[in-house]
């Protein structure tokens, strides 16, 4: 069982086919798969279906592949930083279902918990429960949301042991683990491999179990709102 | 003069409760940390999977791998605690958090609230305010009173899909504070200098009492 590649292409290789639903971590830009999604660009993949929080902004993170036309479909919860893809959903040419954003989350956890199906508060009473089984418990209404089961799953971890376990950095963790889960195969890229038994046991925030593939490799890691205190005023 | 956006979000800050979890939405809502009241301690919770949000860095300091939801670089604090975005999700659904602090493009006197998108026109997407507005204990929203052109944004029946159905307890605007309450809205207090007439008057929604 050897799960590091030499490259993020390598560890593409074999699992992309045209029409496949991909499964993305990452908030914003914090966290991203930016390795990954730079090597599905290069191999041309069309027709995703996309389900991640974002769609990243216009030339980085899955803009890029929104601007290579390769997506088909985004299943996000906030797309307000990518003119692009709000030029491509209005002129009819992406498919957009809006997920609440813990929805979204929870879809991805269950899916790869083995679970088809939960019930929720969220989005009872407004377009997002159209369509979608209601059922009352203790006097109060949910709504039926499936868990996504992904053909592919592309998350951005901070430090990776060969066996795949993953540690992540303070909110650049945010939706990996429900997305990495939730693939039948799950590629990680992280900004270091480190030898077995330099991660402590007790500190491991993904198990290997879910981490099928695995790459070492440089990241810009682009800020998307720079937001500062002055020096002097935080000193005064 | 009606309250400006500091003293909204200082009035918001009123509503803080010593021991609470609270989650702050984008806009004015984000200026509440700026006000929360001495001696009174809450844990600030970002969606993005983080309890005990701190400041912003001061310049230099700031960290990719550290960000509010508004994507904004944060710091953190002694009490600070990471997570997933499914055990995030996983406490707002599950009541813990006891308040969130939103902003609004409009809200009705039933407790409905439309924030999200404005159809042909806007579609940003609801991010994590139908989570909240779901599963937190108290949704307290802030926002100015009317729009651009000057029309109520506390109306009858929202026009805009909602965040969410019946789930506003209380509006604090420029011209002061509301509840929502069986029939309708109750005013508990008015802005510095606005009369309860002039609240009455530049409001859509039916006040009672």
């Amino acid at each position: 069982m050897r799960k590091i590649y030499p490259s993020a292409a390598a560890a593409l290789e074999g699992v992309l086919f045209d029409g496949m639903t991909i499964a993305a971590g990452g908030f914003g830009l914090c966290g991203i798969p930016e390795l990954l999604i730079g090597a599905i660009r290069n191999a041309g993949t069309k027709n995703l279906t996309i389900a991640s929080n974002n769609a990243g902004v216009d030339g980085f993170g899955l803009g890029i592949l929104l601007t290579t036309r390769q997506v088909r479909k985004m299943i996000s919860s906030y797309v307000g930083e990518n003119a692009e893809f709000m030029r491509q959903y209005l002129s009819g040419e992406l498919e957009l279902e809006f997920n609440p954003q813990g929805t979204l989350a929870e879809r991805l956890r269950a899916g790869g918990a083995g679970i088809p199906g939960f019930y929720t508060r969220t989005g009872v009473g407004t377009v997002i429960a159209e369509g979608k089984e209601h059922k009352e418990f203790d006097g109060k209404t949910y709504i039926l949301e499936r868990g996504i089961i992904s053909d592919l799953a592309i998350v951005k971890a901070w430090r990776a042991d060969p066996s795949g376990n993953l540690e992540f950095r303070k909110t650049a963790r945010n939706f990996n683990p429900p997305a990495a889960t939730s693939g039948r195969i799950c590629v990680a890229e992280v900004e270091e491999i480190v030898p077995l038994g330099a991660l402590d046991p007790d500190k491991i925030h993904l198990p290997g179990i879910y981490v099928h593939r695995l790459i070492q490799g440089a990241h810009e890691k682009r800020i998307e709102n720079r937001t500062v205190r002055p020096r002097a005023a935080a000193e005064a | 003069m009606p309250w400006d956006r500091n003293q909204m979000a200082e009035r918001a800050g009123q509503e803080l409760q010593d021991g609470w979890y609270v989650n702050l939405g984008i806009g004015i809502p984000t200026l509440v940390a700026n006000y929360i009241p001495q001696g009174v301690n809450v844990t600030l919770q970002s969606e993005n999977g983080m309890l005990g949000m701190g400041p912003f860095p001061v310049d230099g300091d700031e960290d990719p791998d550290l960000i509010n939801a508004g994507k904004q670089t944060i710091t953190e604090l002694p009490q600070t605690a990471y997570f997933d975005s499914a055990q995030s999700f996983a406490m707002i659904r599950g009541g813990k958090i006891a308040m969130a602090i939103l902003g609004a493009m409009e809200v009705a006197e039933n407790g409905d609230l439309a924030n999200w998108m404005i159809p042909g026109k806007l579609v940003k997407g609801m991010g994590g305010a139908m989570d909240l507005v779901a599963g937190v204990g108290r949704v307290v929203v802030v926002m100015d009173h009317a729009s651009k052109h000057g029309e109520s944004k506390v109306l009858h029946r929202c026009t805009l899909p909602l965040t969410g159905a019946g789930v506003v307890n209380r509006i604090i605007t420029n011209l002061g504070v509301l509840d929502v309450v069986p029939g309708g809205l109750k005013i508990v207090e008015c802005a510095d200098g606005v009369t309860e007439a002039e609240l009455r008057a530049a409001t859509e929604a039916t006040i009672i009492g």
